[in-house]
């Protein structure tokens, strides 16, 4: 093979991915670890990677402590109703107090965060957001990343983590190639902090054409953060809490802003108020403990995005869709018109694209919103994740086991997506979750718990041989046929994400059957995610990229198996407005008020599930 | 076809390829200059629009939903620090808009964490991060703890 190897030895800490998580992880290390060896491995080019690379218009997690606005408490009792009673309070409590000290480096760096002339505070989008000019937010914090690191790897495609050989369960770096040379990569470290990405593009997408480029989460969220640590035997948590997001049609521009800032609402397509009709038939399937209509009125208490979502699918389903976004009234105020414009140029300029074309102008007509398809991350109002150790002083025995943020797998660390129990999160909380992953590993470091690693020749041989197959495939197999991509022997990496979107879809609670599934449908999923993963075997790259796609599509193969695994052994509906298990579509908080945690066996391929319990830091009441 | 590249302004000269965080401008081969080979994967992000030195990069909305006439172009300025916008209808009508992108100059306000004074065990073995307990509250408050939220965690169903 006309590939080269090249190894980077004696690594401390390797960054895996380097979006606001991995950053964070890359910085803070340099504090804790002055004379360690810090490595990034990225697949694009950390100024613009991640789910960060366009920009972003807010920042969706900052208390505001300095000001009294709100403590790291109230975030806890926020996310956790958001989330229907389901999360890890020890991560989330941990993550909210430190994220303002986050917040306030990122001023200093420059990021403009827009204040309010009155009082001097930052200004409020809503209780926890604040508004900013984040066009360059990545490449802002991409410096820092790089003030602090050894080396920076652009355009690495890390397939798999190595694994220590002389003893289970440790650690012992990664291996990927150059998406532009090719090269194989091998790195050696003593701690890895994964701080890969969520996964779009798991479920088959609205759009037919181009327009599936256009998901809400970036399509190179590649389901990486879960293809590497799920593949390592790593357990993970809520992975069957996937999300689904109301946005505005086909260009799915964010909606946050037009809510909590401009004060614009949404009705049915005869400009009716829909929503609380749909209340009280979900009060009965969710119980007054997660809608509770008054209560939310009288407080600060949010209606979870998932059940707003449900009355949306409803109303759209009884026939009186479109929703539209009621956008006219606000628009006519020119500063608000402009604040609602460059919302979009700041983080999906496809809206405003869209809307170019389509000669929608929000000031004389009111847009259309859909829900899209459903995604998995873990940083927005959604969990899933690797099951993680929580900090010393605030976690109990279940969730702690000697370092922060650390995965079931020794040296092994996340941040962002790659947490599990941790939403809302967002830039600044994965950026804070990847800070205290990196001071835990530096701990873990100096305590020793790196020592005498053994990566043996036969695994960084073995794992190579594996890397290139697509590419050794396609040269055994292309000259079979005249030309085309139909062949017998192989299927190219886009006809292999086309079966996954369709199966998942199909099966597991996608768009096409309004987000329903049940046991038979999911038991069928597996049959045909097996039958596919031998499939992958056959799978076939021409050139380089395509050998990166064919990775991609490997990961996000291995996370929609793990989402599958855990949506068939939760048996209740926690989430109507993200999935529905139609044999029991009901909250069932008696036998389900706990956390899904899995482990696949990496040599058998088999899932163990179990209830992890859940844990509660705040009374429902401020 | 999300991104596409004009031919006579392109050079050839890689920006975009460098930037695009899907691997997918690329040189062709014949015409050595760059174009989107994947638009099914483009995100419509401008990164390559934005670090197009020639302004050769433009999008054309996605065909699947997205009528032809309209465009929107960008200037990202380093050294003004801003970020101006032009967005044009398929009916004609225009829309301006100029945004800041920094308030410092690039890279300067970025501490080197390897120069910096390095924490004492005491730091070290407490829950602090770098520049805290400071720059929580930016007073002299300190970190939130259980016992100075007076919380205590509890199993099962009820909070």
């Amino acid at each position: 093979m006309a590939y080269k190897t090249i190894v980077e030895d004696k690594i401390d800490i390797l960054v895996v991915g380097s979006g606001l998580g991995g950053s964070g992880a890359a910085w803070e290390a340099r504090f804790w670890g002055q004379n360690k060896k810090i490595v990034i491995a990225e697949k694009a080019n950390i100024d613009r990677s991640g789910a960060v690379a366009q920009g972003l218009y807010a920042i969706n997690c900052y208390m505001g402590t300095r000001w009294g606005e709100n403590n790291p408490e109230d975030h806890v009792r926020y996310a956790r109703i958001d989330l229907m009673g389901l999360v890890r309070e020890d991560l989330l409590f941990d993550m909210a107090r430190h994220v303002d000290s986050t917040v306030h480096q990122f001023e200093e760096w420059g990021l403009p965060i827009m204040r309010d002339p009155k009082t001097g505070r930052y200004l409020r989008e809503g209780r926890w957001q604040i508004m900013i000019h984040g066009e360059s937010y990545k490449p802002i914090v991409a410096e820092a990343a790089k003030k602090s690191a050894d080396k920076v790897f652009n355009r690495i495609c890390v397939t798999h983590l190595l694994m220590d050989d002389s003893r289970e369960n440790r650690v012992a770096g990664a291996v990927g190639f150059n998406v532009r040379t090719g090269n194989y990569h091998v790195f050696k470290s003593k701690t890895v902090i994964c701080g890969a990405g969520g996964a779009s593009n798991i479920f088959k997408p609205r759009s037919v054409g181009e327009g599936s480029g256009r998901t809400w989460y970036a399509p190179w969220s590649s389901a990486s953060a879960y293809g590497l640590m799920i593949e390592a035997g790593a357990k993970m948590t809520q992975m069957e809490n996937r999300i689904v997001l109301a946005r505005f049609k086909d260009g799915y521009g964010p909606v946050g802003a037009y809510f909590l800032h401009l004060k614009t609402y949404t009705q049915n397509c005869l400009g009716e108020e829909y929503e609380s009709k749909w209340f009280p038939e979900l009060q009965k399937m969710v119980g007054k403990e997660y809608l509770d209509p008054e209560a939310s009125h009288l407080t600060h208490r949010p209606i979870p995005t998932c059940l707003r979502n449900h009355c949306i699918i409803s109303e759209v389903n009884a026939g009186r869709g479109p929703i539209y976004m009621v956008t006219m009234k606000a628009f006519q105020d020119p500063h608000l018109e402009e604040v609602g414009w460059e919302n979009f140029l700041g983080m999906t300029i496809g809206q405003a694209v869209l809307w170019a074309a389509t000669d929608v102008d929000p000031k004389n007509e009111n847009p259309e919103l859909t829900t899209s398809e459903p995604y998995v991350m873990g940083s927005h109002a959604t969990c899933s994740g690797a099951w993680c150790s929580g900090p010393e002083d605030v976690s109990p025995p279940e969730y702690f086991w000697g370092y922060n943020r650390m995965t079931t797998i020794e040296g092994l660390f996340g941040a962002g997506d790659a947490v599990g129990g941790t939403p809302h999160a967002f830039s600044s909380g994965s950026f804070t979750e990847g800070r205290l992953a990196a001071k835990a590993a530096c701990k873990y470091i100096d305590d020793g718990k790196g020592e005498g690693i053994v990566v043996s020749d036969e695994q960084i041989n073995r794992r190579k041989r594996e890397i290139y197959k697509p590419l050794e495939h396609y040269k055994i197999y292309r000259n079979e046929i005249v030309a085309g991509d139909v062949n017998p022997h192989y299927i190219n990496p886009k006809q292999g994400l086309d079966r996954l979107q369709k199966l998942m879809d199909e099966y597991c609670g996608g768009v096409t059957v309004s987000y329903m599934t049940n046991e038979k449908l999911l038991n069928i999923a597996l049959k045909k995610l097996r039958v596919m993963e031998e499939d992958l075997e056959s799978l076939a790259a021409k050139d380089v990229h395509e050998l990166l796609r064919a990775w991609e599509l490997r990961h996000r193969h291995r996370a929609a198996e793990c989402v599958t695994q855990h949506t068939l052994f939760r048996k209740e509906t926690r989430w109507p407005g993200y999935y529905y298990r139609g044999d029991a579509m009901r909250v069932d908080d008696e036998n389900w008020h706990v956390l899904t945690v899995s482990r696949r066996d990496p040599k058998t391929g088999e899932y163990t599930m179990e209830k992890a319990p859940c844990y509660h830091l705040v009374s429902e009441n401020e | 076809m999300p991104t596409f590249v004009y031919m006579t302004r392109c050079d050839g000269c890689g920006h975009c390829v460098d930037i695009c965080p899907s691997d997918i401008m690329h040189i062709d081969k014949t015409y050595r200059r760059a174009y989107n080979i994947e638009p099914s994967m483009c995100w419509e992000c401008y990164a390559c629009v934005k670090a197009c030195p020639q302004n050769a990069i433009d999008v054309r909305g996605y065909a699947d939903f997205a009528p032809l006439g309209h465009s929107v172009r960008v200037i990202r300025d380093e050294e003004k620090g801003t970020i101006a916008w032009k967005i044009k209808y398929r009916n004609g009508t225009e829309k301006n808009f100029l945004s800041p992108i920094t308030t410092k100059p690039w890279g300067t306000a970025i501490p080197k964490l390897a120069d910096v004074p390095p924490p004492s065990k005491e730091m070290r073995d407490s829950q602090l991060l770098y520049n805290e307990p400071k720059w929580i509250r930016m007073d002299d408050g300190d970190l939130r703890t259980l016992q100075s939220a007076g919380l205590r965690l509890k199993k099962g169903v009820y909070y």
